[in-house]
């Protein structure tokens, strides 16, 4: 891997933020607005379900960390759709560059994005409702890492399918991470899904997460069963992810598609 | 044309047997050529002749059904991050990030080229193309003109041994398409670089070619001086010679 040819990729994204407002308003309006919304709608739900502790840490946490997912997911997918709008795919894939080499470069670019939302959101959590998402601790930080390497996982899966099926399946780009939602357990635990649900909730990374984040708001220690679980299945979600892009990127040059993506 | 006929014995490209299916549609049928150090060939043909399919395979953007491309004697598909170091590729119909500056975007180019010292190969390259002046400006308020020259001077940035060019001029007006060609001669001429060039523009063609290439439904059916092709179909130009093959003359 060429250090130059990522961060040349890295610059180009990083490029489009500084003059324009309607892509910094999708790293910091969208997170910002969710959390006020969700903010009000649990301060109004804790008043009649009043006996149900930590109701405003369990779904405040939920919803930054949900965040930090989407995020991840939507740093390479969105900078993907980037390259395909500004029709530069052709000039990126005609010079040197590994495919490994650009999903790698979009992996920082939504790195990058994901931090500068999640330091608004945690900012403004904290002021609006006096929720502290650093009282899960240490526990956060492979939290955060499993939620980041499963948006990843999916961010590249959308990719892969843009490639195939070309401009028309952009709306995956923002569709693929809420299809995982229902079975992620975000915002109600596992155990209210239906059964069948529940098995297939045991195969997503995400659901070991955010129910790891309830034990640790309820004072249950950290979820070792579970970040463990989350880490395991994640290793094999971005392996498969990365096997289903270069198999797809391999039909996508057999079929010539390469040159046409964008029309 | 040629300036020098020794250069005819050091392919550079060798393309043997290259054949694209797709679908059962036979978009390139086992064509094979060479091309030599410091040559313009044009590749010409009507629509759907397979001209782009051919470039795209030398691009390493489609893989070929059948057939061996080799490029500076190496195999593309075993060596394509070896051989995209040393070539570069243009098309009027590819643009770049639009919200980025002409240097933004030029940089991020000589960053993935990995070019020593890449401002002043930028700033001298657009001087080349008297486009100095539009560097900050943003490449949504560039004329199509314009972009045309900035994707020339990307193609340019990594100094490569052989630049594709998929209808350079197509967007140029008959004085800046002039200086274009003038400026790619020149480049040709200093730094001995080939060319493989595509356009409908048959004067251009002639002008420009040392070489050329005529693919009809996927085949060559033509291949020599422009002269040569002349000759053999009895036109009196080259876009004579379009005419009568692409209406089945």
């Amino acid at each position: 891997m060429k250090i130059h040819r990522v961060l040349a990729l890295v610059i180009r994204h990083l490029y489009l933020y500084k003059r324009s407002i309607p892509r910094l308003m999708e790293v910091f309006y969208w997170p910002f607005l969710d959390l006020v919304i969700w903010g009000f709608i649990t301060i109004y739900l804790t008043k009649f379900k009043g006996t149900l502790p930590d109701f405003i840490a369990f779904l405040l946490g939920a919803l930054i960390l949900w965040d930090i997912l989407f995020r991840s997911q939507q740093g390479l997918s969105v900078s993907f759709l980037e390259d395909m709008w500004a029709r530069n795919l052709l000039n990126i894939f005609v010079s040197p560059i590994r495919p490994i080499e650009y999903i790698f470069a979009l992996m920082l670019v939504s790195i990058v994005k994901l931090l500068l939302a999640s330091i608004v959101m945690v900012i403004f959590a904290w002021l609006f409702y006096s929720f502290n998402i650093f009282l899960l601790g240490l526990s956060l930080i492979p939290m955060i890492v499993n939620l980041v390497i499963m948006g990843w996982g999916l961010g590249i899966i959308t990719m892969a399918l843009i490639l195939r099926l070309g401009q028309e399946a952009e709306v995956l780009a923002w569709a693929v991470a809420f299809l995982f939602q229902p079975v992620s357990a975000v915002f109600y635990p596992v155990s209210v899904l239906p059964p069948f649900l529940q098995t297939i909730a045991q195969f997503i990374p995400a659901s070991h997460i955010f129910e790891g984040m309830r034990i640790i708001i309820s004072g249950g220690g950290f979820p070792m069963h579970d970040v463990l679980w989350a880490t395991a299945l994640n290793f094999i979600y971005i392996l498969t992810a990365l096997v289903f892009f270069y198999w797809n990127f391999s039909i996508v040059r057999r079929k010539g598609l390469l040159a046409r993506i964008g029309e | 044309m040629i300036e020098d006929v020794n250069m005819l014995t050091n392919p550079i490209v060798e393309i043997s047997g290259l054949t694209k299916i797709f679908n059962g549609l036979r978009a390139v049928d086992n064509i094979s050529f060479e091309m030599y150090v410091g040559e313009i060939l044009g590749l010409l043909g009507p629509n759907g002749a397979g001209k782009t399919t051919t470039l795209q395979m030398l691009l390493a953007l489609t893989t070929p059904t059948s057939g061996d491309i080799k490029i500076f004697g190496l195999d593309l598909e075993r060596n394509r991050e070896k051989i995209l170091k040393e070539v570069n590729f243009s098309s009027s119909y590819v643009a770049m990030p639009y919200s980025l500056t002409v240097m933004e975007n030029l940089m991020v180019f000589a960053r993935l080229y990995n070019i020593k010292n890449p401002q002043a190969r930028i700033v001298g390259l657009l001087k080349d193309f008297e486009i100095e002046e539009i560097k900050d400006k943003t490449v949504r308020s560039l004329s199509s003109g314009q972009i045309t020259r900035v994707c020339l001077i990307k193609a340019l940035l990594n100094e490569p041994k052989i630049l594709f060019l998929d209808e350079p001029t197509a967007s140029l007006d008959p004085d800046i398409a002039d200086k274009t060609r003038r400026l790619l001669k020149k480049i040709k001429k200093e730094r001995g670089i080939s060319i493989l060039y595509t356009s409908h523009n048959m004067r251009e063609m002639e002008e420009m070619s040392d070489r050329i290439i005529f693919l009809d439904k996927g085949r060559i059916i033509a291949m020599g001086r422009p002269e040569e092709v002349r000759a053999q179909f009895k036109g009196e130009s080259l876009e004579d010679v379009f005419l009568k093959i692409a209406r089945q003359l």
